[in-house]
């Protein structure tokens, strides 16, 4: 009787298990599907669940007609905002921590600044780079969005960092080490779980930006997240195009948060007890 | 190897004045024990020396240096924590190496001077472990390595076996002084446990409310001590103190039994009939067979150690704590009488508690 009552849990855990999985997992799929269907496959109803065929011709459009450097602009504008703004956040944070710099209330007045709805700033600032001549460049981006994820990474360092022993960082000072060796040699190896997860995190909703780079961005720097909306016509939709250009945003991120799995895990449960 | 000199050094936590115009000199390889109770400022004073604490006045200096100003890289001193201080993402070699690396010392050399600290403290097993896996005594030895290894000027002590369980601590104890014997550097180490002070030391600083209370060699402190303070601190058992009234050669306890004093030794005590607290340490009673001169008392308690026996018993409100013969326990009665030792007791002045010389 008992073991009847442990198989049924079991299996109702696993069914709920792979019910949350199908969710996630499934849109993923059904991208990858399109992006290498015909287009009868695509249109076709009762939908073609497996397609029969594997056509790699919307890849080959997308590199053929330089769409898909606009996933190479992602990247840049993504991973050189992450490399910015953890080297900034990570020196605010410890100074806040460990200099007690602003007083006791200047980490929250800095992550009160990522609460700010985007859509509030994002005229001024339109206006503010259109005077500064950085509509539709790298460095436009890269500026807005290191300006974006500072307060985080500030906020999330802030947590990982005071969870360091002071006595470690004394014992560095005093073995020999500058203040800036500490923080590489002793800080940064201590955090690096919550360092990763941070700059995982930090890089994602640099990756998955849409709102910033629609409004800054014209021809030169549009990021993946953009052209794959300029796919959507009143025409006609390219859902192959669409298909393929998504599969191309997301294969980055499913190699990052793949290589980073086990820190982002740590990370967050570290974060997580402390902020 | 320089002489370490602090002059008149104080130390304020916005209103709380912590270390109150200390002045100390260390003569180039003395062991030396900053001992008090927590919140004595003995830590702080460390800290100071180490440059981890900014001194809000005076100057401390290293030879011919002054290091008061100095970031705690320039000092030229090596320390061990508390809590070990090891870092977790390297190995034992690479802890104890820590230092070296940091002054940019050749890889040859590292591995010499970590060896040697290594099998100094007999942890050459376990270089190639990392921190977790060791027992807190290991760690321990680790963490002193890591300080030990590096030709500091001046090695610093923050209750390095406060953490570790007493037997360890016994062994520990032993080591670090054996270890002291065999660099010959400069030692300053702090505790809160007069055991170790006493059996550490060269020389015991001991501090009260951020002021030297009293400082020399342990026995002198423990045998002299200059007030109530001094004498309660160390010693354990700690001193019994009771009030007792001294007329001419006679000492009356608080039950009205006498004692026969010899003034001789006790020129401080006042002539005529004085009030005074006595100070009697538990070793200082002895078991006697004498029916006069010797002090009767019922024992209530008795804690057998196995070496000697502790017995509690009272003078009209006074508890006391006499060591006796370990199997005191096994006789018939409680009623003992006792034999003191009173030109090794001390007299304290019942106002201001300073020991009468």
């Amino acid at each position: 009787m008992i073991r009847w009552d442990r198989g049924w849990r079991l299996g109702i855990r696993v069914a709920c298990a792979a019910i949350v999985a199908l969710l996630f997992v499934f849109p993923i799929y059904w991208l990858a599907a399109i992006s290498i269907k015909t287009p009868e496959e695509i249109y076709a109803f009762p939908p073609v669940w497996i397609p029969s065929e594997i056509h790699f011709s919307s890849y080959v459009t997308l590199f053929r007609d330089g769409d898909a450097w606009s996933v190479w602009n992602s990247l840049i504008t993504a991973g050189v905002s992450t490399v910015l703004a953890m080297v900034i956040g990570t020196i605010a944070a410890y100074s806040i921590v460990r200099f007690r710099t602003g007083g006791d209330h200047l980490a929250i007045w800095i992550i009160s600044q990522r609460m700010i709805p985007p859509i509030c700033v994002a005229f001024p600032i339109f206006l503010l780079y259109v005077s500064w001549q950085l509509v539709d460049t790298y460095l436009g981006l890269i500026l807005l969005y290191t300006a974006f994820n500072v307060p985080y990474v500030t906020w999330m360092m802030r947590g990982y960092i005071q969870e360091i022993p002071l006595e470690l960082e004394q014992s560095a000072l005093v073995d020999g080490l500058t203040r800036w060796a500490v923080l590489r040699r002793v800080v940064m190896p201590m955090a690096r779980a919550g360092l990763f997860a941070t700059a995982v995190f930090t890089f994602i909703f640099a990756w998955n930006d849409f709102l910033f780079a629609l409004i800054l961005t014209k021809s030169e720097v549009v990021t993946y997240t953009v052209k794959v909306t300029g796919y959507f016509g009143s025409q006609s939709t390219f859902w192959s195009k669409i298909g393929a250009m998504s599969m191309l945003g997301v294969l980055p991120m499913i190699i990052v948060v793949g290589t980073m799995q086990r820190f982002i895990v740590r990370g967050m449960s570290m974060g997580a007890v402390k902020g | 190897m320089p002489e370490l000199k602090l002059e008149s050094i104080n130390k304020f936590y916005s209103a709380v004045h912590a270390v109150k115009d200390v002045s100390l000199d260390v003569p180039a390889g003395e062991f030396v024990v900053l001992v008090g109770p927590s919140g004595c400022g003995k830590s702080t004073l460390l800290r100071a020396i180490a440059g981890l604490e900014d001194i809000s006045d005076g100057e401390i200096t290293l030879g011919d240096r002054s290091i008061s100003r100095l970031a705690p890289r320039d000092r030229n001193i090596a320390m061990v924590f508390q809590s070990y201080a090891l870092y977790p993402f390297l190995n034992v070699f690479e802890n104890i190496a820590f230092g070296l690396r940091a002054r940019k010392m050749s890889q040859p050399d590292i591995d010499k001077q970590v060896k040697w600290a290594a099998e100094l403290l007999d942890i050459n097993d376990y270089l190639e472990r990392f921190p977790r896996e060791l027992s807190g005594g290991q760690r321990q030895r680790v963490a002193i390595g890591r300080a030990i290894v590096r030709d500091a000027d001046l090695y610093l002590f923050d209750e390095p076996l406060s953490n570790l369980d007493a037997k360890l601590r016994d062994g520990m104890r032993e080591e670090i002084k054996r270890l002291h014997g065999q660099l010959g550097k400069t030692f300053i180490y702090v505790t809160h446990d007069q055991i170790e002070a006493m059996t550490l030391a060269e020389r015991i600083i001991l501090l009260r409310d951020g002021m030297i209370e009293q400082a020399g060699p342990p026995l002198d402190l423990f045998e002299r001590p200059k007030n109530t303070y001094v004498a309660g601190f160390l010693g354990s058992p700690p001193m019994n103190f009771i009030d007792v009234t001294v007329r001419d050669e006679t000492l009356i306890l608080p039950d009205n039994q006498t004692l026969k004093i010899n003034r001789n030794g006790k020129s401080g005590l006042a002539a005529g009939e004085q009030k005074y607290v006595w100070g009697v340490r538990p070793e200082h009673f002895s078991q006697s067979s004498k029916k006069t001169g010797s002090l009767r008392a019922s024992l209530e308690v008795i804690q057998p150690t196995g070496s000697r026996s502790y017995g509690t018993f009272y003078l009209e409100g006074n508890h006391v704590l006499a060591e006796l013969e370990a199997h005191i326990g096994e006789q018939n009665t409680r009623e003992v009488t006792l034999e003191v030792a009173i030109e090794r007791t001390v007299f304290f002045d019942k106002s201001t508690g300073e020991a009468i010389t």
